[in-house]
């Protein structure tokens, strides 16, 4: 379908492609084998500038928006939704700051992300903090000019990798979700270190780390906009990164589907090329009818945010929830048309059944999109009255 | 330090179509690239302005589409390109290509040192490198490796030659020609800001007139290679494999020789 790109978002994705083609392709099945962090490609995402596509140029960005960085996203994300999170989640790290970083904050941390020669990562999730982000247990005690954060973060993508983190941590428990706060943190800093890695189900070669704070003393002016707006910023956050996830189940959708069509065409059965037979056939246009969908509800939304349109949450919840459902219903589909040789890791078709599964989790279990959905749906009702 | 690279525009296939009426390539409806070869050539050049500093410069030589191919050079951090285009080019064989691009670079002016890949994927002959380098009287060495040592001041170059097995260390003046095989870098992507500029760089076009060519050494007419047939030669069938000691085998050989009367 097309979308009426313009010549500058049709050469990012040219890029990404012939990124993912030839860079990331050829190792992708090496890398999630033996939990690789994809070093030596996203340096090479870094030198062609696609770190920075998403990023105003006064920032060393070039100018885009969220519907840039889906784009990029989609197309690593077809090759090997591994490398697409590492990539994505230094956006996830970087946009607390571009949204509501003060001017000498962003002057300070986003130009190197924008260039890819530091990566960010995010971290809000607690053992005890998943769905409910508002029970983070982490605390952040202020100490005259300075801050004292103490606590672990579990799960966190890029953790060990990253140099430049955002945090959460609770500036006044006795507030609920209004007494949490954001902060700045960066990597080899004494009091800040890294727990285990994770051995995952999928996107194995993008690093998952616990962060571990011990009495770890940062600057006030590493605290992102005030004290109690660590919940809003990270909901604001996720409302602009949330298609991002979208744009990644549905790059690893079309991954699968594009691996499932050539398959057809090359395996034969009772005589003849397997997609000579309607079952499947009907698996096939099925599977491409739900990725294009998908593809449009993300895009839209995209499009939307960069607008700079408000009241997104609704519908970044549901390119999210669409698209993961989707990417976890194609993958699954795409095993079957391979059969079983689908089952096998020699075939590309099962590592992309395991990276769908956390599109349905991360960034908000697809339960809490459908919760922040349902939400908007009653809060119209309300308006309306 | 001065670099030119030449480059040539191929065809995006392994499956190469031939007109059969005139014995060249059909170019329809395929999609062009840059020579596979090339691509390491451009790294190279890029590598070394980026240690040496100066201007990398890129040649081709091709139909007016051709330029698509110097537009992805710039892409990747060419500082300029120059086309030259004319229909009194075409038809050219490997001498009369060789020629056309010497002129060019004399016009151009002072080169410390050309690059080219060491064969183009189409016509696979290994010859314009050399020819240019023989038409501008200068050295060249083919099939480099590596470039162990360059020094513009010194006028001074010394490489690695890739051999069958092992491979030559060569010294030479600069300026000369240099002939890469793939074995030398991993070439780069892109960048996006390359490419915004890329869209929008001039490209220089250069015509037999702006070159002043001897019309008896361009074109077809300049051409002293006819080319009377292209096929694609049948698939060789598996070989044979012969076992046991070396003794065994020569009898065998032998045997086999003289079985298909050959000795």
């Amino acid at each position: 379908m097309s979308y009426h790109l313009t010549d500058e978002q049709n050469m990012i994705k040219d890029l990404a492609r012939k990124i993912a083609q030839e860079k990331i392709a050829p190792v992708a099945a090496e890398l999630d084998e033996k939990e690789e962090f994809p070093h030596e490609i996203l340096k090479v995402l870094a030198r062609s500038d696609l770190f920075g596509v998403y990023l105003p140029e006064a920032y060393g960005g070039t100018g885009g928006g969220c519907f840039e960085q889906c784009l990029v996203v989609e197309e690593l994300s077809k090759a090997c939704a591994g490398v697409a999170v590492s990539y994505a989640g230094s956006g996830l790290g970087c946009y607390p700051i571009l949204l509501f970083g003060s001017e000498a904050q962003k002057e300070k941390y986003i130009p190197p992300l924008a260039r890819g020669e530091k990566l960010g990562a995010f971290g809000l999730t607690e053992p005890d903090a998943g769905s409910d982000a508002a029970a983070i247990a982490m605390t952040a005690r202020r100490e005259k000019d300075h801050y004292v954060l103490s606590g672990t973060k579990q799960w966190i993508t890029n953790g060990g990798e990253a140099d430049i983190y955002v945090i959460f941590a609770m500036t006044d428990k006795k507030k609920g979700s209004r007494g949490a706060s954001a902060f700045i943190v960066e990597k080899g800093t004494p009091g800040f270190d890294f727990g285990k890695k994770e051995n995952k189900l999928g996107i194995r070669s993008s690093s998952t780390r616990e962060l571990i704070f011990n009495d770890y003393k940062i600057p006030e002016a590493n605290l992102l906009s005030r004290e109690g707006m660590g919940f809003i910023i990270a909901m604001k956050t996720f409302d602009v990164t949330r298609p991002g996830i979208g744009a990644q189940a549905v790059g690893i959708a079309a991954g699968a589907l594009d691996a499932a069509v050539k398959y057809s065409h090359e395996r034969r059965q009772f005589g003849q090329f397997i997609s000579s037979f309607q079952a499947i056939q009907h698996m096939l246009a099925d599977m491409a009818t739900l990725t294009e969908a998908a593809r449009a509800l993300v895009y839209s939304t995209a499009q939307m945010i960069d607008r700079g349109e408000k009241n997104v949450s609704r519908f970044s919840a549901m390119c999210k929830v669409f698209a993961s459902d989707t990417a976890m219903k194609v993958t699954t589909d795409a095993i079957q048309v391979f059969g079983g040789y689908g089952y096998m890791k020699e075939y590309p078709v099962e590592k992309m059944f395991r990276d769908a599964k956390i599109t349905q989790i991360y960034e908000g279990t697809n339960q809490i999109q459908r919760n922040i959905i349902a939400l908007d749906l009653i809060k119209g009702l309300a308006r309306k009255k | 330090m001065n670099i030119v690279v030449c480059i040539k525009q191929v065809p995006e296939t392994n499956d190469v179509r031939i007109n059969n009426d005139t014995n060249t390539l059909i170019r329809e409806g395929v999609p062009s690239i840059i020579n596979p070869f090339d691509t390491y050539a451009l790294e190279e050049a890029l590598r070394l302005k980026e240690k040496l500093g100066g201007k990398v410069t890129v040649f081709t030589m091709g139909p007016p589409q051709a330029e698509e191919a110097l537009r992805q050079a710039i892409s990747l951090g060419i500082d300029e390109a120059i086309l030259i285009s004319d229909r009194r080019v075409a038809g050219s064989d490997t001498l009369a290509t060789s020629y056309t691009l010497a002129e060019a670079l004399k016009k151009y002016g002072e080169v410390d040192l050309i690059i080219c890949g060491k064969q183009a994927m189409d016509g696979d002959t290994a010859q314009v490198g050399p020819g240019i380098a023989e038409s501008l009287g200068l050295p060249h060495i083919t099939y480099v490796k590596k470039i162990e040592e360059i020094r513009p001041d010194d006028r001074y170059l010394k490489v690695e030659r890739m051999m069958e097995e092992g491979y030559e260390v060569i010294e030479t003046n600069l300026p000369a020609l240099i002939t890469v095989v793939k074995e030398i870098n991993e070439p780069r992507v892109p960048s996006l800001k390359g490419m915004m500029r890329a869209k929008k760089a001039e490209i220089v076009k250069w015509s037999a007139a702006d070159l002043a060519l001897d019309e008896k050494k361009i074109g077809l007419d300049g051409s002293p290679t006819w080319v009377i047939k292209i096929f694609t030669p049948e698939a060789r069938s598996g070989g044979q494999m012969l076992q046991g000691s070396p003794r065994e085998q020569v009898e065998q050989l032998a045997g086999k020789l003289k079985e298909i009367k050959l000795v």
